[in-house]
């Protein structure tokens, strides 16, 4: 049930976004492009988002466990370290350069599209290419007894 | 490409919202696909199904959507092959680093009033919108 539920999960959020248009990475370029013919969609999409996420989040922190799981996994960290910004920075770099984020990038497999197949895959090996980072990082600050990084999502 | 629409923005908006609000309430995770996908990527034993599930469902979805009333657009992208694998190395790197991307960070933080979140959305959000100044007006 755990991985069902999941799948549906994973087919509103794509519905969601295919409705929105956030599938389409002209249309994310349109909004970020804040000195030409603006498109404030992204926004409004993102308060939808934000509005019913939080309503679900509220009923969840009321909850005693989730339906098919023993525990809520709420991120952890509260931090606001250089890492934090450091990575962002470089995400909205990549971000800003073609429209494409993870989400979108994922559900634009679908359209078979070369380009979106070529992203995609080496949007993983930048996410695997972290990890190396990060093991480094983790066992120099080992030493220093610093605890592992989270994801937050 | 199609014209700002602000009801099937919002709509597309709250979908995604309930998509997160519903990972949490029925499985207890997070919606964000950097971690999703990372979990994957970092091999956690036992964790693979549920994170694989969530992929393929956000694959499917324009396919469904297809056969009915709502075909995925083609996606048109800017720049040269090298611009493009160049922006994904970014966005992976990127977004595993900061802990999270749009929907992890913009979406699921947000919601959780995570200061956290803020600033990397802000961040990610004001870096986006220069790089697209400096890529389209310089």
């Amino acid at each position: 049930m755990f991985a069902i539920s999941s799948f549906v999960c994973g087919l509103v959020f794509g519905f969601g976004l295919l409705i929105s248009g956030m599938t389409q990475p002209a249309k994310v370029l349109g909004f970020l492009d804040i000195l030409g013919r603006w498109d404030p969609t992204l926004a409004f999409v993102m308060a939808g988002a934000v509005a019913a996420s939080g309503i679900g989040y509220a009923i969840a922190r009321r909850q005693g466990h989730p339906v098919f799981g023993a525990q809520h996994l709420w991120p952890t960290r509260s931090d606001i370290d250089q890492q934090l910004v450091v990575g962002s920075i470089i995400f909205g770099t990549g971000w800003g350069l073609v429209g494409l984020c993870p989400g979108p990038a994922l559900e634009n497999l679908a359209s078979l599209s070369p380009r979106v197949i070529a992203f995609v895959l080496a949007m993983l090996v930048g996410m695997i290419a972290q990890g190396f980072w990060q093991s480094r990082l983790s066992s120099i600050r080992v030493v220093k007894e610093t605890p592992l990084a989270s994801a937050d999502g | 490409m199609a014209e700002f629409d602000p009801p099937s923005a919002l709509l597309g908006g709250v979908l995604i919202g309930v998509a997160s609000a519903m990972l949490m309430l029925l499985n207890g995770r997070i919606a964000g696909i950097t971690g999703i996908v990372s979990g994957v990527i970092a091999n956690a034993v036992g964790d693979q199904p549920w994170r694989l599930a969530f992929i393929a469902g956000l694959i499917v979805a324009p396919i469904v959507s297809g056969l009915f009333v709502h075909p995925l657009p083609q996606p048109q992208m800017p720049g040269s092959w090298f611009v493009i694998v160049a922006a994904g190395l970014l966005v992976g790197f990127g977004a595993r680093h900061g802990g999270g991307c749009t929907s992890g960070h913009g979406v699921c933080g947000i919601a959780r009033l995570s200061a956290r979140s803020m600033v990397a959305t802000t961040v990610f959000i004001a870096t986006a919108i220069l790089v697209v100044a400096i890529t389209c007006h310089a």
